[in-house]
C-alpha cells in the first residue's frame, strides 16, 4: 500500500498545484485553458538501456543500441554509445525498445469498466450537434483499462466522444499515468480535437428518432449549417476584437466556441468516416469553410483514395482486422494502413477498444505481415510509426512524443521480444523517464481504486 | 459405431474435387495425437485423405509436391462460439440468421438449417487456417432478455459447399449468471429455479408425449418444439453450453449439472481460474477468450490473461475462442491462442485448444482436429509458427479439398493496389 501511495505521489503533487494555475483569457474572450493539465512528471534518474534492438519511430531499426534518458527526455540513441557516469543501466540484451505506444482513438474512461449504464459517458445522443461537450468531463481516471493499456505499452492516448452525433464534442489527450484526477493525466500543451462523425451512426440515431439527420445528405446539411453558424460567430468575435474590444463582448457560446476553434486552426478535426466517397465529401466541406481535417478515423475504405489523402495531408487511423460490422465497413482490408503508407500518407493503427489497446503492437504486426505478403514491403522501423510517430502527428503532439529523437519526452517501452510478435510483452514502460509499468515488480502494477479488494487485483493481467 | 463404419461414413461425406496425390514435405507436423510433433515430416494426401504421415515417409511417384520449407502443418483450426455461415454484415438483420426472438422457438432454434455456404466470411476465415466452426446461436435481445435458451449450435465446415454441416444440433446454448438472471426476472436464484422447472417439464413431456398431444397432462410453459429439443439435454445426450463467468456461477452450475445429470460445457469462464480444480474434477470443458481480461461486468472482476494457462495446468480441457460471436474477426483466433502462450499456456496446449479440444468437446474428433493416417485431410501448412501474426498459411485443406488462399478482401486489395 505504501508503494501504491508512492506510485501516486506524482499525481498528489499535481493535485495541489491545481489551484495555483490561473486561467488565462485568450484574445477572443474565452478562457484559454479552463481545465489546465496538472500532470507534472516526478524527478527521475538518468538511465541507459543497453543492448536492445531499438525501433526509433523515425523509420530506423538499430541493433545492439544504447538509449540514454536524462531529465525525463531522450538524450541520445545509437549503436555503441558510451554510457555516461552515474546512469542507471537497464540490460536490454535480447529485448526491443520502441517509443511509447500512442492510441489516436480511445474511449477509456468515458466508457469505463465495468460497463454499467452509470459508466456510459461517451455519447450524448440527444442532439446531432454536441460540439459543446468535452470528453475530459466524462473521463473516469479509475477506469481499470488505463492500467491494462499501460501494460500494453500505451503511454499517450486521445479520448474521444462517441460517434452518435455529427459533432460529438472535444477530445482530450492524456498521458497514461495513474492519477486521481483527469487533469493529472492531461498531456500538457496537447491541442484539443473535435470529433465529427460521418455515415451510418448519426443518421441511424436521429433517423430512428424521426428527426434530421436521417440520411447521409442530411448529415452533410447538418455539418454545413453548423459551419455557417461558426463562421458567423467567429466574424462577430473578430469584429469586436478588431474594433478595440469596445462595449460588451459577444456572448460566449460553448458549442460555437469549439467550432470556431477549428476555423482558427487551434482545434484538430478528428473525423469518424468509413467510406471513401464520404471522406471525399468531407474534404470538400472542409475546403468550403476553410479548415482542414487532421485525421479520418476507422476509414476502412481509405486505401481506395490513398493518393488523395496523402495529397491533402490527412492521417488515416484504422485497424488491420476490424470490418463487416456494418455496411460502411464491409470493404475493410488488412492492408489499409500499409497502402496509405505506400502512397506517402500518414497511416495509424488505432484501437477504439479496451482490448485492442492492449495489443496495438500486434495489430500493427498483422498489417505489416499482410502488406509484405501482398508484395508491399514494409519494414519494422516503418510499421512502428503507425502506433507512435503517426498518431502523435494526428494528435498534434509530434514535437513532443512519438519518436526517440533527442529532446523528446522519454516515453519508452522495453519489450520482451520483437514487438510485432504475439509473444512480446511490455517488460517496462517509462513515461517522461519515470517508470510507470514493470511486469516483474508489483510496485509498478498498482490497479485502479475500483479493482482494489476485488478478485484478481494482484495480477498483472 | 465401429471405426470402420465411422470411416466409411466420413468417406461418403467427403467429396474431393479431384482424385490426386499430394505430398507436403519438409514441415513440422503438429499431429495432436499420441505421435506428438514430427520434425521434418511428410504428409501424403491421396484422394483427399491422409494416406501416410511421418518423418521417413516416401513421396509416391507422380505426387504433386508442396514444399513446406521448414514450416508447420497443423490440423485445421476450429472456431468455437462462432456465427460463421449465419451472418454476413453484423448490423444488417436480414443478412443474419444467428438469433431468434420468436417466443415459440427458443431451445428449438436449429442454426444448422439455413446456413449460407456462399458467405464471404468463410474464405476470409480460411486465411487464418480455420476449416471448421461451431456456429452457435446468439440471443436476439432487441425486445429485452426474454428467451431462456438461445438454440442449438452446429459444427460446420468452411469448404463452401452445399452440405456444410459436419454435425448439426451439437449443443444447446443457455446463458446463466447475470444474463440468465435477467431472463428469469432479475435474480440468479430465479434463473436456477426456472431451469430446474424447465428440466422437470421436459422430462415429464418425454414420458407423456401422447398425453401432451391429446392436450392432457400438466400445462407446459415451453412450446412443443422447445420441449422436444430439450429432451436430449435433459437425458444427458446433448451437451449444454452454459454461459457464465463468475466463479460462484461456475461452481453453482457444476453442482446443478451433477444433480440433474447434465453434460455441460462452460462458455466464458472469466473467473474460471478461481475454481479451476473444481472444473477439472467435474471434467467440464471450458470455452474461453484468452484476451478477455477486462472487468467488463460484476461477473468478470477477476478476469485475467492467464486464465487459460491456469485452467490447463489444473487439468481442464480448454477450448480457445476469440471475439465471441464476432465472425468477421475470426482471423484473430490463432493470435488469441498465441497470447495465451505469452501468458503461460504451453504452445502445444494452445494449438490443441483450437484443434483437437473443440473437436472432442463437440463430438467430431473422429473426423477432424488431428493429423492421422486414414483421416480426411483437414489441415494447414504455415510458413512459421501458426500462432504468430508474422506467419501466413501456405496451403489450406478443408475436408479433403485444397482451397485457394484468396478472399474478397484480398480481391479488393488487389483492385486498388497501385501497379508499378
Amino acid at each position: 500500500m505504501a508503494s501504491m501511495m508512492k506510485h501516486l505521489g506524482g499525481a498528489c503533487i499535481a493535485l495541489l498545484s491545481l489551484t495555483a494555475a490561473g486561467a488565462a483569457i485568450a484574445a477572443h474572450g474565452a478562457p484559454d485553458d479552463p481545465f489546465p493539465a496538472t500532470y507534472r512528471p516526478a524527478a527521475s534518474a538518468s538511465l541507459a538501456i543497453v543492448g536492445a534492438t531499438v525501433l526509433t519511430g523515425t523509420g530506423a531499426e538499430i541493433a545492439d543500441a544504447t538509449l540514454l534518458i536524462a531529465d525525463g527526455k531522450i538524450e541520445a540513441v545509437g549503436a555503441m554509445l558510451p554510457v555516461p557516469e552515474g546512469y542507471a543501466r537497464v540490460d536490454g540484451r535480447g529485448k526491443w525498445v520502441t517509443p511509447g505506444i500512442i492510441d489516436a482513438h480511445s474511449h477509456l474512461g468515458v466508457y469505463a469498466s465495468p460497463a454499467t449504464p452509470s459508466h456510459e459517458d461517451g455519447n450524448g445522443a440527444v442532439a446531432p450537434n454536441t460540439a459543446e461537450v468535452w470528453a475530459e468531463h466524462s473521463v473516469w481516471p479509475q477506469d481499470p483499462k488505463f492500467r491494462l493499456a499501460r501494460a500494453g505499452g500505451v503511454t499517450s492516448l486521445m479520448i474521444l466522444p462517441g460517434s452518435a452525433n455529427l459533432f460529438g464534442g472535444r477530445s482530450v489527450t492524456l498521458k497514461n499515468v495513474p492519477s486521481v484526477t483527469t487533469q493529472g493525466m492531461k498531456f500538457p500543451g496537447a491541442p484539443y480535437g473535435l470529433k465529427i462523425a460521418c455515415g451510418e451512426n448519426p443518421k441511424r440515431v436521429y433517423g430512428s428518432k424521426g428527426r434530421s439527420p436521417a440520411t447521409r445528405m442530411g448529415n452533410v446539411a447538418g455539418y454545413r449549417k453548423a459551419w455557417i453558424d461558426a463562421a458567423d460567430y467567429l466574424r462577430r468575435q473578430d469584429r469586436w476584437e478588431a474594433g478595440g474590444k469596445v462595449g460588451d463582448p459577444p456572448k460566449r457560446d460553448l458549442q460555437l466556441e469549439t467550432l470556431a476553434g477549428v476555423l482558427r486552426g487551434e482545434i484538430l478535426v478528428q473525423n469518424h468516416c468509413y467510406r471513401a466517397d464520404e471522406m471525399a465529401v468531407m474534404i470538400d466541406v472542409a475546403r468550403e469553410f476553410g479548415f482542414s481535417i487532421r485525421a479520418f478515423h476507422h476509414a476502412n475504405e481509405a486505401y481506395k483514395i490513398a493518393p488523395l489523402l496523402a495529397k491533402e495531408d490527412i492521417c488515416v487511423a484504422t485497424w488491420a482486422n476490424s470490418w463487416g460490422a456494418k455496411m460502411e465497413s464491409l470493404d475493410g482490408i488488412e492492408e489499409n494502413a500499409p497502402m496509405i503508407d505506400a502512397a506517402g500518407g500518414c497511416a495509424i493503427i488505432h484501437s477504439d477498444d479496451g482490448l485492442l489497446i492492449q495489443r496495438l503492437n500486434q495489430e500493427a504486426g498483422i498489417a505489416m505481415t499482410a502488406a509484405n505478403h501482398a508484395g508491399l514491403p514494409v519494414s519494422r522501423g516503418e510499421a512502428i510509426r503507425w502506433i507512435t510517430a503517426n498518431p502523435a502527428k494526428a494528435m498534434g503532439i509530434a514535437d513532443k512524443v512519438g519518436t526517440l529523437e533527442p529532446g523528446k519526452m522519454a516515453d519508452v517501452v522495453l519489450w520482451s521480444a520483437n514487438p510485432f510478435s504475439v509473444y512480446a510483452l511490455a517488460d517496462r514502460v517509462w513515461v517522461d523517464g519515470v517508470i510507470q509499468w514493470d511486469r516483474s515488480d508489483p510496485r509498478y502494477q498498482g490497479p485502479s481504486d475500483f479493482v482494489v479488494g476485488q478478485p484478481g487485483q494482484g495480477f498483472a493481467r | 459405431m465401429t471405426r470402420r463404419l465411422a470411416a466409411l461414413a466420413a468417406l461418403l461425406l467427403a467429396t474431393p474435387a479431384s482424385a490426386e496425390t499430394i505430398a507436403i514435405v519438409d514441415a513440422r507436423l503438429m499431429t495432436m495425437t499420441g505421435a506428438g510433433e514430427i520434425s521434418r515430416g511428410t504428409i501424403v494426401i491421396r484422394d483427399g485423405r491422409i494416406a501416410a504421415l511421418g518423418a521417413g515417409v516416401p513421396v509416391p511417384a507422380g505426387a504433386r509436391i508442396i514444399d513446406g520449407r521448414g514450416g508447420v502443418v497443423t490440423p485445421g483450426f476450429v472456431q468455437a462460439d462462432s456465427t460463421l455461415g449465419a451472418v454476413e454484415v453484423s448490423q444488417v438483420p436480414t443478412s443474419a440468421d444467428r438469433a431468434t426472438h420468436s417466443a415459440a422457438i427458443s431451445a428449438g432454434f436449429d442454426i444448422s438449417l439455413g446456413l449460407n455456404p456462399d458467405s464471404i466470411l468463410l474464405p476470409v476465415s480460411r486465411l487464418a487456417g480455420i476449416t471448421h466452426a461451431v456456429t452457435t446461436p446468439l440471443y436476439d435481445d432487441q425486445g429485452g432478455r426474454r428467451l431462456q435458451f438461445a438454440g442449438q449450435a452446429a459444427v460446420i465446415d468452411l469448404a463452401q459447399r452445399p452440405q456444410m454441416v459436419t454435425r448439426p444440433r451439437a449443443a444447446m446454448v443457455l446463458e446463466m449468471g447475470e444474463g440468465g438472471a435477467e431472463r428469469a426476472g432479475g435474480a440468479r436464484g430465479s434463473a436456477i429455479v426456472e431451469l430446474r422447472t424447465t428440466l422437470a417439464d421436459v422430462r415429464h413431456f418425454a414420458a407423456h408425449r401422447a398425453a401432451y398431444d391429446r392436450g392432457e397432462g400438466r400445462p407446459q410453459t415451453l412450446s412443443r418444439v422447445d420441449l422436444e429439443a430439450l429432451v436430449p439435454v435433459a437425458e444427458g445426450r446433448m451437451p449444454l453450453i452454459v454461459k457464465v463467468d463468475r466463479a460462484s456461477d461456475i461452481r453453482e452450475m457444476i453442482a446443478f449439472a451433477r444433480e440433474e445429470r447434465l453434460r455441460i460445457i462452460v462458455d466464458g469462464a472469466g473467473e474460471g481460474w478461481r475454481v479451476a480444480d473444481e472444473i477439472a474434477a467435474a471434467q467440464v470443458p471450458v470455452i474461453l477468450d484468452p484476451l478477455a481480461d477486462l472487468p467488463r461486468s460484476f461477473s468478470e472482476l477477476g478476469a485475467t490473461m492467464d486464465n487459460a494457462a491456469r485452467l490447463h495446468a489444473a487439468g481442464v480441457t480448454v477450448v480457445i475462442k476469440t471475439g465471441s460471436g464476432v465472425a468477421h474477426r475470426a482471423r484473430e483466433l490463432r493470435y488469441g491462442a498465441g497470447n495465451a502462450v505469452a501468458w503461460g499456456l504451453p504452445h502445444d496446449a494452445a494449438v490443441a485448444a483450437i484443434t483437437i479440444n473443440p473437436a472432442r468437446v463437440f463430438g467430431v474428433a473422429d473426423r477432424i482436429g488431428s493429423l492421422q493416417a486414414g483421416r480426411v485431410a483437414d489441415l494447414v501448412l504455415w510458413n512459421g509458427d501458426p500462432l504468430e501474426p508474422l506467419s501466413q498459411p501456405q496451403a489450406v485443406f478443408v475436408e479433403g479439398v485444397e482451397k485457394p488462399l484468396t478472399a474478397r478482401p484480398l480481391e479488393l486489395r488487389d483492385r486498388y493496389m497501385p501497379r508499378p
